[in-house]
C-alpha cells in the first residue's frame, strides 16, 4: 500500500511542477507581447507631441523652415509606414530629425526660455527615452523568455506546447555599431 | 535578471523560514518554562503574535510609512520631470502598473520605495533631492528604488522586520517575566528531583535563547538588508545603462545632510541612505546600508558594461568577496553603457535652493502671487485677508480668495 501512496505523491508533485513551468512560460510570453506593444504606444505618443512642438518653435525660428519641414515630413512618413521594416527605418529617421532639431534650438536662447517650449521639450525628450527603454525592456523580456525555453527542465514543457523563441530588436543603424577610426595622419 | 529574482525569492524564503522556526522554538521553550507541558501553548502564542503583526504590516505598512514621513501625493503638473522619469523606469523595468508618486516637503535629499506587491507600489522623494540632482542622477535613484520593488525587497524586509520584532517582543516579555516573578519558586512545586532538574535545564536554554535570539536575528536582518542594497544598485544600473548617474547621485547625497526632519528608527532603513547612520565610515555589522563611499566606488569601477556580470566583477575588485553567485550569471547578456543625457546641475546654489523651497510650498498647497517689482509672494493655504502688501515695494495686491479656495480644493482632491 505504501508503494502506491509514494507513487501518488510523486505524481502529484510532478503535475504541480509541470503546471508551474507551463504558467511561467505563458507569463513570460505575455510579457514579451506586452513589451512589444509598449514600444508602439511610445512611438504613437511621439507622433502626437510633435505638431505642438513645431507650432511653438515656428514663431521663433523663422529661418529654420527646412529643419521644421523635415521633421513634419519624417513624422508623416513614420505614421504611414506599413511593414515592420519600413516602420523601423522611418522611426529611426524621425529620431535623427529630432536630434538635429534640438541641436539647432541651442542657437535660439529666446526659444529656450519659453515655458511652453520647455514643457514640450521635456515631454519629447522623455518620450525619446521611453522609446529606447521600451526597446530595451522588450529585448530583456525576450532574453528571459528564450532562456526559460532553452533551459532544463522547462524546455521539455516548451517543446510539448510549441512555445516559439522571441526575436531580438536589433539596432537598425549599422553606423552606430562601427567603432570610430582615429586617423593621426 | 529573471533568474536572479527567482533565486533571490527562493533563498529569501529559506532564510525567512529559518528565522520563523527560531521564533516558534523560542515560543515553545518559553511556554515550557512558564508551565511544564505548556510548550505548545507558547508556540501558538508566538505564532499569533507573528501573524497579527504581519497582517497589520501587510494592510497598513505603506500607509503608515508614507504618513509618518509627511509625504504628499503629486500630479504630473507639480513636477512633470519626476513623473516622466518614474514612467521611463517603469517601462524599462516592465512594472505592471505605474507606482504612486509622493514628494516629501523636506530639504534633505533622500528617497524611499514602498509596496508589498509591484502592482500597488509607491515611491517617495524629498524636495531636496529634486533640487540637487540632474536628470541622469534622479533617474539612477528612481531606478534603485524601483529595483527594490521588483526584487520584492520591500515585501521581504517588511516581513523579516516583523519576524525580528516578534522575536524581540517574546524574548523581552520572557526575560522581564523571569526577572519580576523570581522564577525559581515554580520549581519547588515539582514532584521529584528529576523533573526539577529537567526544568532547570529548559530554563537555562530558554534564558540563553531569549538573550541570543534578538541579537542573532538582528545581525541576520542587517546582513540581508546590506546585501539587498548592493543588488538594488546592480539592478538599477542594468535598467538605466548608466552607472555614473547613480554614483554621482549617491555622492551628492552623502555630501549633504540627508536626514529629513521626520525620521524614526523603524522607517530609517527604508531610505536610499539611512538617515540615522550618517558619518559612519565602515560598514559595521549593525548597519542597514553599506557605506555610501563603497557603493560609489563599485559603481564607478564598472568599465566593461552595465549588466550583473560587470557589477559582480567590480564588486569583487573593490570588496574582495562574491555577492552574486556565478551560477546565476550564466545566462547574462552583455549590456553596454550609454552616453550621458544631462549636464551637471547649474551650480547656482541659491537658485537651486529657491527651487526646492518653491517645490516644498507647492506641495504644501501654497499659492504664488507675482508682484510688479519682481518678488514672488507665497500665500499659505489658509490665508483669509483680501489684500496683501508686497514686503519689498509696498504695492497693494488684491488676493483672489475664491480662486485660492478653488485651487486648494482641487489640489486636496488629488
Amino acid at each position: 500500500m505504501t508503494g502506491l501512496y509514494i507513487v501518488l505523491v510523486v505524481l502529484v508533485v510532478l503535475i504541480l511542477l509541470f503546471i508551474g513551468y507551463y504558467n511561467g512560460l505563458v507569463r513570460l510570453r505575455n510579457q514579451v507581447k506586452n513589451a512589444w506593444s509598449q514600444i508602439d504606444v511610445q512611438l504613437k505618443r511621439r507622433h502626437d507631441l510633435i505638431p505642438n512642438l513645431v507650432e511653438t518653435a515656428k514663431g521663433y525660428m523663422q529661418h529654420e523652415r527646412n529643419t521644421l519641414e523635415s521633421i513634419t515630413e519624417a513624422r508623416s512618413r513614420a505614421m504611414n509606414a506599413g511593414s515592420v521594416g519600413d516602420k523601423s527605418k522611418a522611426e529611426t529617421a524621425l529620431s535623427g530629425a529630432m536630434s538635429e532639431f534640438f541641436l539647432v534650438v541651442e542657437n535660439y536662447p529666446d526659444l529656450k526660455a519659453n515655458q511652453n517650449f520647455l514643457a514640450v521639450q521635456e515631454e519629447l525628450s522623455s518620450t525619446e527615452n521611453k522609446i529606447s527603454f521600451a526597446r530595451q525592456s522588450y529585448n530583456d523580456q525576450v532574453l528571459f523568455y528564450n532562456n526559460k525555453i532553452q533551459m532544463f527542465p522547462s524546455n521539455l514543457v516548451a517543446g510539448m506546447f510549441n512555445f516559439v523563441q522571441g526575436e531580438f530588436f536589433e539596432l537598425e543603424d549599422k553606423a552606430e555599431k562601427e567603432v570610430p577610426k582615429v586617423d593621426f595622419s | 535578471m529573471w533568474e536572479l529574482m527567482q533565486a533571490n525569492k527562493r533563498k529569501s524564503l529559506l532564510l525567512f523560514m529559518g528565522m520563523g522556526i527560531f521564533l516558534l522554538a523560542l515560543g515553545y521553550v518559553v511556554g515550557e518554562v512558564f508551565s511544564p507541558g505548556g510548550g505548545f501553548f507558547g508556540l501558538a502564542i508566538a505564532a499569533v503574535v507573528w501573524l497579527v503583526q504581519s497582517l497589520v504590516s501587510y494592510a497598513w505598512g505603506s500607509k503608515i510609512l508614507l504618513m509618518s514621513s509627511k509625504a504628499q501625493p503629486v500630479t504630473h503638473e507639480v513636477h512633470p520631470q519626476l513623473f516622466n522619469i518614474v514612467e521611463e523606469m517603469k517601462i524599462a523595468a516592465n512594472l505592471p502598473a505605474m507606482p504612486k508618486i509622493y514628494i516629501i516637503p523636506d530639504p534633505a535629499p533622500n528617497a524611499f520605495a514602498t509596496g508589498i506587491k509591484p502592482e500597488n507600489s509607491a515611491i517617495a522623494v524629498t524636495a531636496g533631492l529634486l533640487g540637487r540632482l540632474n536628470r541622469d542622477e534622479l533617474q539612477g535613484v528612481i531606478a534603485h528604488e524601483m529595483s527594490h520593488i521588483i526584487n520584492r525587497d520591500v515585501m521581504f524586509m517588511t516581513f523579516a522586520g516583523v519576524l525580528l520584532g516578534s522575536i524581540v517582543l517574546i524574548s523581552q516579555v520572557f526575560l522581564r517575566g523571569m526577572f519580576y516573578s523570581g522564577g525559581g519558586r515554580r520549581y519547588r512545586s515539582g514532584s521529584n528531583r528529576g523533573q526539577g532538574q529537567a526544568q532547570a535545564v529548559i530554563m537555562i536554554v530558554a534564558v540563553i535563547l531569549a538573550i541570543l535570539a534578538p541579537i542573532l536575528a538582528q545581525l541576520l536582518y542587517f546582513a540581508i538588508s546590506r546585501k539587498r542594497e548592493y543588488l538594488a544598485d546592480a539592478s538599477a544600473v542594468r535598467l538605466t545603462r548608466y552607472p555614473e548617474g547613480l554614483a554621482s547621485a549617491l555622492e551628492s547625497i552623502s555630501n549633504s545632510d540627508y536626514k529629513p526632519a521626520v525620521v524614526n528608527k523603524v522607517t530609517a532603513p527604508m531610505y536610499i541612505a539611512n538617515p540615522l547612520e550618517k558619518g559612519r565610515k565602515i560598514s559595521s555589522l549593525t548597519s542597514t546600508h553599506p557605506p555610501i563611499k563603497e557603493r560609489v566606488k563599485i559603481l564607478r569601477n564598472m568599465a566593461q558594461g552595465a549588466n550583473f556580470t560587470a557589477y559582480e566583477k567590480s564588486f569583487e575588485q573593490v570588496a574582495g568577496e562574491e555577492i552574486i553567485p556565478k551560477s546565476q550569471l550564466q545566462n547574462d547578456k552583455t549590456v553596454s553603457i550609454r552616453q550621458a543625457n544631462d549636464r551637471k546641475k547649474t551650480g547656482n546654489k541659491k537658485k537651486d535652493l529657491r527651487q526646492v523651497g518653491d517645490l516644498i510650498r507647492t506641495v504644501n498647497k501654497y499659492a504664488f502671487l507675482a508682484c510688479a517689482c519682481g518678488l514672488k509672494m507665497k500665500i499659505p493655504p489658509n490665508f483669509k485677508k483680501s489684500t496683501l502688501i508686497c514686503p519689498r515695494c509696498h504695492r497693494e495686491h488684491k488676493v483672489p480668495l475664491s480662486e485660492l479656495a478653488a485651487m486648494t480644493a482641487a489640489a486636496t482632491k488629488n
